[in-house]
């Protein structure tokens, strides 16, 4: 799957950023994750409050820090929901 | 892998995604947040007698000599100031939730200015804002309609009129000092940002900016077990960051409250000195502290005899004027619209600083 932080790159950002990755290494799902930092592409997401995170082009959170286990619940529920589009 | 953009997006953002681990019942949650209260009542109100217990009797310090009166002022204001910033933070933390940059974008497009600079200096005190998402939401506002004016009181009260300041100041001088602060801040808001509305500076933002295409923002609705828990999170990582800042600042009140002499500071920025509250404007405009780490500086001045217009002048040049935030809004304002702002705001808190050298 397909995962993107977004974020100016203030300290928030940085560290959903960490949390994003230790998600990924627990739940052990497949995922590329890219840092959108310039402006305009944030806006594309509309969101206003940064850090954000997307999953497959899905905003799931803005504007806040989650927690880690409600990321792994993110990225699992995101993996099931690939394989049962394809 | 991001090839199945389309399909995997069909889902309603935030829907079935929310619901993170298991988590106790509403009930139970407002049971604990009430006791919690409850116990912070009964706390609060034995500080003063417990002060002087731990002071005069454990200690065994004398109540008439100077490191007993300090000793005593620290052990009162202390915890007292923790536990009005825990509290505080909490209740805003709450209040916080209903008020995304989404809705209060909603509730500012399409307002007219005046009141729309009224309802934006408001929001932006219960508004969560942080200066590093400045530039989506300046963006998000402008494109959404809102006009540049009320943007502007909004982007000016959010900093300024600051939770965390208002509690110190009420702590430490009183609700008089902490009524002044409020609103003068939001009438700095208001008044700067309806005068850059009336100078049309709407060709000074950058040209990118109004042609960004910003729709309505999916953002989800927590529920009350959610919104308790944001209050808690905004304890947790405000309170833990401000209270070392909260305790020097109370230290430094302590010391001189114990051993300075009064009105050392009066020759310098007594109300009596003209220049000095341009002077504290200009030096406090490069400078950049969170609203905490100024409070020991204004305890020290104010106990000193400087005069309180002055202080107040330096305090918001500090907190609102932030070199930071300037050039993160550099991206979408240019330096001539920045530097409107700058002098805007700067003559507004001058003339605060000389009202309250005059008043009181």
């Amino acid at each position: 799957m397909d995962i993107k932080i977004l974020g100016t790159g203030c300290a928030k950002c940085k560290k959903l950023y960490e949390t994003v990755e230790r998600a990924v290494a627990q739940t052990g799902v497949t995922a590329a994750l890219t840092k959108v930092e310039d402006v305009p592409s944030i806006m594309k997401y509309r969101v206003m409050s940064t850090p954000a995170l997307v999953i497959d082009e899905t905003v799931v959170a803005a504007g806040r820090l989650p927690d880690i286990s409600q990321v792994s619940t993110w990225l699992t529920t995101a993996e099931a929901n690939t394989y049962e589009t394809r | 892998m991001t090839r199945d953009v389309a399909l995997s997006s069909t889902r309603e953002p935030g829907e079935a995604l929310e619901s993170g681990r298991p988590r106790a019942t509403l009930a139970w949650h407002i049971a604990a947040v009430a006791a919690a209260v409850v116990a912070w009542w009964l706390v609060y109100r034995q500080l003063s007698p417990f002060s002087n217990w731990l002071t005069f009797d454990v200690i065994g310090l004398n109540e008439a000599n100077r490191l007993g009166s300090a000793v005593a002022f620290f052990a009162y204001d202390a915890p007292k100031v923790l536990m009005l910033l825990v509290l505080v933070v909490f209740g805003v933390g709450i209040i916080r939730s209903f008020f995304t940059p989404a809705t209060t974008r909603r509730l500012l497009s399409g307002r007219r200015e005046s009141a729309g600079n009224v309802m934006a200096a408001g929001l932006g005190i219960v508004t969560p804002f942080c200066s590093c998402s400045a530039v989506p939401l300046f963006i998000g506002f402008v494109t959404a309609g809102v006009p540049l004016g009320v943007t502007f009181s909004f982007l000016i009260s959010a900093p300024m009129v600051n939770e965390i300041a208002l509690v110190l100041l009420y702590g430490l001088f009183g609700w008089k000092v902490a009524a002044l602060y409020l609103s003068t801040g939001l009438a700095i808001a208001i008044v700067a940002g309806w005068v850059m509305g009336r100078l049309k500076l709407e060709r000074w933002v950058e040209p990118w900016v109004y042609e960004t295409t910003v729709g309505e923002v999916q953002e989800d609705r927590p529920d009350w077990v959610t919104r308790i828990h944001m209050g808690l999170d905004a304890v947790r990582e405000i309170v833990g960051k401000v209270w070392p800042y909260v305790l020097a600042g109370i230290a430094v009140g302590a010391a001189i409250h114990g051993y300075v002499p009064e009105n050392f500071m009066a020759s310098f920025m007594g109300r009596g000195a003209w220049w000095s509250v341009p002077l504290a404007v200009v030096l406090g405009v490069p400078m950049y502290s969170n609203a905490a780490g100024i409070i020991p500086i204004v305890q020290a001045l104010l106990e000193k005899g400087a005069a309180l217009g002055t202080v107040l002048a330096f305090m918001m040049a500090v907190i609102a004027l932030s070199f930071p935030e300037m050039v993160i809004l550099r991206r979408v304002l240019t330096t001539k619209l920045i530097a409107v702002f700058i002098g805007v705001v700067g003559t507004g808190i001058l003339m605060v600083g000389y009202l309250f050298n005059l008043v009181v």
